[in-house]
């Protein structure tokens, strides 16, 4: 086995076990900036020896067996230290129960517990998208920067303070207590969804998409559905990830211009991840649904729509009342607009526009009132509007086409 | 990427050891909550199948079984960072073949979907 054999096999193990890895030693040192640290330190060694003596047989277990006696190691040097201080306090106190279990042994808990404290609340939004990634991702410092466009120690930065704010917060791996599960749960969920929209949707750059971003939030959603089979929200957000996610193929036409939901080649919709995504759909209506199983049912309206002139306009805007009604934000609003004025009530769909407060560096709104003014017979102010959300747009290839449109006949200048 | 595995193998004779057939129920759930295994199934022997044929512009169907010495016994697709990824829940797969079924000889195709 040559020594780039040996490096590939350890980066596809690696991102099958990592996120196993870290959670299972967090749970051995309570602490999981030492465990991520652990658990790179057997990435480390597991290189140097697979490159030496060739790839273990089974791969997995190599790597549990090796992190666990990392861990155990730490473990003991931290109970010799306490002993010479003698600081044999209550809260100073070592614990080792547990060693005797493998890694994986509360794997499903473990992993829980990492997804929790990775989303916790005392960090900021961008600390638990990069800790999440680094994490349960099992993502590197460098494909985390390429991910969203920022320099690798920029990257670094945040893992770093990341850490240090989940330490200085007195953070513990442990579950959330009954009463902060919901809250806690929200966040992980948006966490995941921001992921998902930071690649569905790349707010800068000449890219308009960056699936491998979606890839990995539908990943990391299935593993907590794998993990909270009984929380509807959970399957709501996978199958809106996947229904979202079945349009990928399709969005991006010649020269990565961006494509229209309505002028969409449907045979290039992925089928399998429609499919699964209507039965996470299912599962999730029947557990009771929420804000995210409601957006995945207006994903569903389009996915089961074979020409864009079948779309149940009519329902997308019901279930958009309903999802307005849950979450009045004004990107809701907006979108339930969209889908009256599609509903054949553009009229009825300005007033809910103009009803919004300004939203500032928000080009969608622009070209919302852009198309809706084309369908009202009024294209001056429609082409003057698609000149703002031209102006206001970071991303090259969303500015192209609001660019177009701002000089089309007919407007239709919103992306799908 | 996305690829799919056909795994093959000689007809046998015996049907399969329970406790092999609970590590592939159990590898796949591990793949499952993984994320990474998107459908699988296995497949009946390919005498209740049939093969539809174009040679020399005649199209024609014929009823299973096939004359070749191994059938394609079950299918997976799986989402993964790379081929090596999806070699290694392949190999997991063998693995668990190797050590609950002695004797036991087959194989993975490990195909790229494009896309």
């Amino acid at each position: 086995m040559s020594v780039s054999d040996a490096r590939r096999v350890l980066e596809a193990v690696w991102r099958i076990e990592s996120a196993r890895l870290v959670a299972g030693l967090a749970r051995l040192v309570r602490d999981v900036g030492l465990a991520e640290e652990l658990a790179q330190d057997t990435l480390v060694i597991a290189l140097e020896q697979w490159q030496r003596d060739g790839v273990p047989d089974d791969p997995g277990p190599w790597l549990r067996a090796t992190a666990r006696h990392r861990a155990i190691d730490v473990l003991r040097r931290r109970r010799k230290y306490a002993e010479k201080l003698a600081l044999l306090s209550r809260d100073a106190e070592w614990r080792e129960d547990g060693v005797e279990d493998e890694l994986d042994d509360h794997i499903g808990d473990d992993l829980l517990r990492l997804i929790f404290t990775a989303a916790h609340p005392a960090l900021s939004a961008e600390s638990q998208i990069a800790l999440t990634l680094r994490l349960l991702g099992g993502l590197s410092t460098a494909e985390i920067a390429r991910a969203f466009l920022i320099p690798e120690p920029t990257a670094a930065q945040r893992i770093v303070r990341a850490k240090r704010t989940l330490a200085a917060a007195g953070v513990r791996f442990e579950m959330p207590t009954p009463a902060e599960t919901a809250e806690r749960l929200g966040t992980v969920l948006s966490v995941l969804y921001l992921i998902f929209n930071e690649g569905y949707s790349a707010t800068s750059g000449a890219d308009w998409t960056q699936p491998a971003l979606c890839r990995e939030a539908m990943r990391l959603g299935r593993v907590l559905a794998g993990l909270l089979p009984g929380e509807a929200e959970v399957h709501g957000l996978v199958a809106l990830m996947e229904l979202q996610a079945s349009r990928l193929p399709a969005r991006t036409g010649a020269g990565g211009r961006p494509v229209l939901l309505g002028d969409q080649d449907r045979l290039r919709w992925d089928r399998l991840l429609i499919r699964r995504g209507l039965a996470a759909l299912d599962r999730a209506e029947g557990l009771g649904g929420g804000p995210y199983t409601l957006q995945a049912a207006i994903a569903a309206c389009h996915a089961r729509a074979h020409r864009a002139q079948d779309t149940d306009w009519t329902r997308i805007a019901a279930l958009y009342e309903v999802l307005a009604y849950l979450r009045p934000t004004p990107v809701v609003r907006l979108n339930q607009a969209v889908a009256v004025g599609k509903a054949g009530n553009p009229a009825r769909a300005l007033t809910i526009v103009d009803a919004l407060p300004a939203m500032r560096d928000y080009p969608q709104l622009p070209a919302v009132r852009g198309e809706l003014l084309f369908l009202l017979g009024r294209p001056a102010e429609a082409r003057a509007e698609y000149a703002r959300a031209a102006a206001m747009t970071r991303n090259e290839s969303e500015r192209e086409l609001y660019s177009r449109a701002a000089f089309s006949k007919s407007g239709n200048g919103r992306p799908g | 990427m996305r690829y799919l595995t056909l795994l093959r193998a000689k007809p046998s004779t015996t049907p399969p050891p329970p406790e092999l057939m609970a590590a592939i129920m159990a590898l796949g759930e591990d793949a499952t909550k993984a994320g990474a295994l998107l459908d699988t199934a296995g497949l009946e022997p390919s005498a209740t199948g049939a093969r539809v044929a174009l040679t020399a512009g005649e199209l024609a169907a014929t009823d299973g079984p096939f004359a070749e010495s191994k059938e394609v016994i079950s299918y997976a697709i799986y989402e993964v960072a790379s081929k090596q990824e999806a070699v290694e829940w392949a190999s997991r797969f063998l693995r668990a073949h190797r050590d609950l079924w002695p004797g036991w000889e087959g194989e993975v195709d490990v195909l790229k979907l494009f896309g």
